[in-house]
């Protein structure tokens, strides 16, 4: 078990540093000067010339990128030219708010997809599963933006349920902080349930049919016990590895629910970075977010030798 | 009903709490960049400025001049001199008191410092002087009429020296002025809060305990945020939202004409792409500006909402040229200037656009409306930072672009039209020109400056190098709860007099 993880992370570091440098060198395809970018109305050349040079712009693109791979193995992840802020603070202070955010839509997806995902399944065919099958793929194909703003203009708005927008960290006000997050968490999970039912659906049915299910049916074992704790369970292996890569894709950064819900995480950063040719906190963005990935798969995998015994005498 | 209910609760929450802490919650279009005001350019970093960083001067909302940090001032004779008084028993947030030694050290900052983008602002003054503790005077190679225009704004705001020495550039990450309102905290794209300044000089004016300014990019939840309550202010309510503000009972509006323009920039003199019909014709480009309809394109797009334009300036401000009146559209008048430049048959060109909502939409009436007159417009739409550069370098035949305007008229005009203007991406250049309005800024005399920039204006008129098409209007949302707010043409919110009664 350890060396399989040994292995993995071996593998690991050659990703990360392919990744780095096609980020990096995609960016400096992108048209527009970061530097002009910045200067946004007021464009003195002279202050734009001494920008360039104190940020290394003026460098060779190699020369610039083996500046930033010895500052990120010190630890420093260059400064945003935007706030002047160093990336590393940034990236701390958005990484719990993404991962609140994560977390709550996960939990949305899950207790909404994995029931339905179970009920489509042992009630295939019947009015049930069309009803969830409905349900799942509205969920794929609203938009979040859309579903977004108009659960603003009816909640918040109109009801006065919950706050419109906003983000208050959980040490400053927890009941607020879940509170505000409840609608955005909402919107992302709800995209994500529609492919977890789908998964869990296809899973449970191919258990359904298995040979173990039909003694234990055969033993007299009561249905739902048979469903949850046979069928289920055996079932979970690839729901498990969809629920993992699902939170890799969360821990990105949801880009549009954040700009809707004006929530201060990654995905938000991101955005604003590309836009602003802040390339060094996209390049943090994107080192952060391969990390995530990786050890989120890491998990998956450590996760199937937990659950599938016949996998750990490997 | 549940939103009133849900704010009494929690009122009720924060007198339990002891205080009866008031915050105001203000929405911004947009996240600031770096506090510290030599280093600052952003339009949404000024409205934070004006509840934390007090300047020497500033305006009234009939763009008059009034002193804030500073009492009085007078000219000497040749207007190479302006001395000025200061106001006494005002302290910086860190304590350091406000005296002329430290205006002459903002000043000095803002000239050398490397990364200050004031330089051009204040390069007409060569040195200062310090005559008493609260008198300094500031002297200038020649005269300059902007110069205390400039004062109101950014070059004007005065930063805590201690701080600004011990902090150096980072001065941004805590920035120290003497304003109403001190720093408390920022987290990047979430909030910037500000807290009352117990001991700043007009602190009756002041009826908060604290500033919350949140970046709301959205418009359609900006306003949300107003109607439920969740912020008092709203910075730019969309033109096209004004109407459901206005009908709802729990908001109020107020606007201004700003004093900025928008319009189309034409590569006229800036590299190879300047050798466009477009470009080389100023018959065309008048025929261009014939075939629009300023006011139906105002009305279609903005509702009405906002001011059409010709000029730098907007029809009611005292610089807009009565003798160059905003032209109704004449489709005949534009097809015999295309004919007269020989293009009988009209003529195709291009116009770039950044790939937002408003100037996507000004573009295709204005696509629809010359094409009536024979010229067929192809839109480019670009991403603002490509735009930007493209426009700087000289790579683009026309482009759709504006200027969020400044209180002093030099402001609008010079560096765009001026042979070595610092936003002269259009190339154009009239050594007559470059006379009128280099005497314009030399002059403090009101009536003078109107004759040379009318002048200038004639000549404009006939290039239109920049074909103006309107005046953005600001909207502000407010909660109906508010009271005492004034509505400023240069789109920034005084929190002087606001209140908020529950």
């Amino acid at each position: 078990m350890l060396a399989f993880i040994g292995r993995r992370i071996l593998v690991a570091i050659p990703t990360i540093v392919l990744i780095s440098i096609f980020v990096f060198s995609l960016q400096q395809l992108l048209p527009g000067d970061p530097i002009l970018a910045m200067a946004g109305e007021e464009r003195d050349p002279e202050t734009i010339e001494y920008l360039r040079e104190k940020y290394g712009f003026n460098d060779p693109i190699p020369v610039q990128y083996v500046k930033w791979v010895s500052g990120v193995l010190q630890g420093d992840l260059g400064i945003s030219l935007r706030s002047n802020q160093p990336v590393t603070e940034l990236l701390l202070q958005k990484l719990p708010v993404t991962i609140q955010l994560a977390v709550m839509a996960m939990i949305f997806a899950i207790a909404i997809g994995v029931p339905m995902g179970i009920v489509s399944a042992v009630k295939k065919g019947t009015v049930l599963d069309y009803a969830a099958n409905l349900i799942a793929l509205s969920g794929l194909s609203i938009p979040n933006f859309w579903l977004g703003i108009m659960l603003i203009l009816l909640v918040s708005v109109k009801w006065g349920l919950l706050p419109a927008s906003g983000y208050v960290s959980p040490a400053e006000d927890f009941g607020r902080s879940i509170t505000t997050m409840l609608m955005p968490a909402f919107v992302l999970g709800t995209a994500l349930a529609a492919t977890l039912m789908r998964h869990t659906r296809s899973a449970m049915l191919g258990v359904l049919k298995s040979d173990y299910v039909r003694t234990a049916r055969a033993k007299g074992l009561n249905e739902r016990r048979v469903i949850l704790k046979h069928a289920f369970r055996n079932a979970l292996v690839p729901i498990v590895t969809l629920m993992a890569l699902l939170f890799g894709e969360l821990i990105a950064g949801a880009v549009l629910t954040e700009q809707i819900f004006t929530i201060p995480g990654f995905g938000k950063l991101v955005v604003d970075a590309v836009f602003n040719r802040d390339y060094a906190v996209v390049q943090g963005i994107v080192l952060c977010t391969a990390v995530g990935f990786i050890i989120m798969n890491l998990l998956a995998d450590a996760a199937y030798f937990a659950l599938n015994p016949r996998l750990r005498k490997q | 009903m549940l939103r009133h209910l849900t704010l009494g609760a929690v009122l009720l929450g924060a007198t339990v709490l002891g205080a009866q802490a008031q915050d105001l919650r203000i929405a911004l279009q947009s996240d600031a960049d770096v506090l510290d005001p030599d280093q600052s350019r952003t339009f949404v970093g000024r409205i934070v400025y004006t509840a934390l960083c007090d300047k020497l001067v500033d305006i009234t909302p009939e763009l008059e001049l009034i002193g804030q940090l500073a009492t009085e001032w007078s000219w000497n004779e040749d207007q190479t001199q302006l001395t000025m008084q200061l106001r006494e028993g005002v302290t910086f947030h860190d304590g350091t008191p406000f005296n002329a030694e430290a205006v002459a050290y903002n000043i000095e900052r803002s000239q050398t410092l490397e990364e200050s983008r004031r330089k051009s602002e204040v390069a007409s003054i060569t040195g200062t002087e310090v005559l008493g503790e609260y008198e300094i005077r500031f002297d200038l190679a020649q005269p300059d009429a902007t110069l205390l225009a400039q004062l109101a704004d950014r070059a004007g705001m005065m930063i805590s020296p201690t701080a600004a020495q011990e902090a150096g550039a980072d001065f941004g990450s805590n920035p120290v002025c003497s304003g109403p309102f001190a720093f408390d905290n920022r987290v990047a794209q979430d909030r910037i809060v500000l807290t009352r300044f117990a001991d700043y000089w007009n602190a009756d004016e002041i009826n908060f305990d604290s500033v919350t300014y949140l970046p709301i990019p959205d418009n359609t939840v900006r306003l949300a945020n107003l109607q439920s309550g969740d912020v008092h202010i709203v910075d730019r309510v969309s033109a096209t939202d004004l109407e459901q503000a206005k009908a709802d009972p729990n908001v109020q509006v107020a606007s201004a004409v700003s004093l900025g323009y928008q319009g189309i920039t034409v590569n006229v003199g800036n590299g190879e792409r300047a050798n466009t019909p477009l470009g080389q014709d100023a018959r065309i480009r008048r025929a261009l500006s014939l075939s629009i309809d300023r006011e139906a394109l105002n009305q279609v797009v903005f509702n009405g909402a906002f001011a059409a334009g010709n000029q730098p300036f907007p029809p009611n401000s005292p610089w807009f040229d009565q003798d160059h009146p905003i032209p109704a559209r004449d489709v005949e008048a534009a097809k015999a200037l295309l004919a007269e430049a020989g293009y009988p048959d009209g003529l195709t060109i291009q116009i770039q656009a950044p790939n937002s909502t408003e100037p996507q939409q000004v573009m295709q009436v204005v696509q629809a409306m010359a094409a009536e007159a024979g010229i067929t417009i192809e839109i480019v739409s670009k991403e603002f930072a490509t735009m930007l550069q493209d426009q700087t370098a000289g790579d683009y035949t026309a482009s759709q672009v504006g200027w969020s305007g400044r209180v002093d008229p030099d402001g609008n005009i010079h560096q765009f039209v001026t042979t070595d203007g610092g936003i002269n991406d259009s190339g154009f250049s009239d050594p007559k020109v470059d006379e009128l309005l280099n005497a314009a800024r030399t002059t403090n005399d009101t009536a003078e400056r109107r004759d040379l920039y009318n002048q200038a204006r004639d000549i404009l008129m006939e290039q239109s190098p920049l074909v103006y098409l309107y005046h953005q209007t600001w909207i502000w949302g407010l909660d109906d709860a508010i009271s005492g707010f004034t509505p400023y043409p240069d789109g920034m919110i005084r929190l002087e007099g606001v209140s908020l009664q529950e």
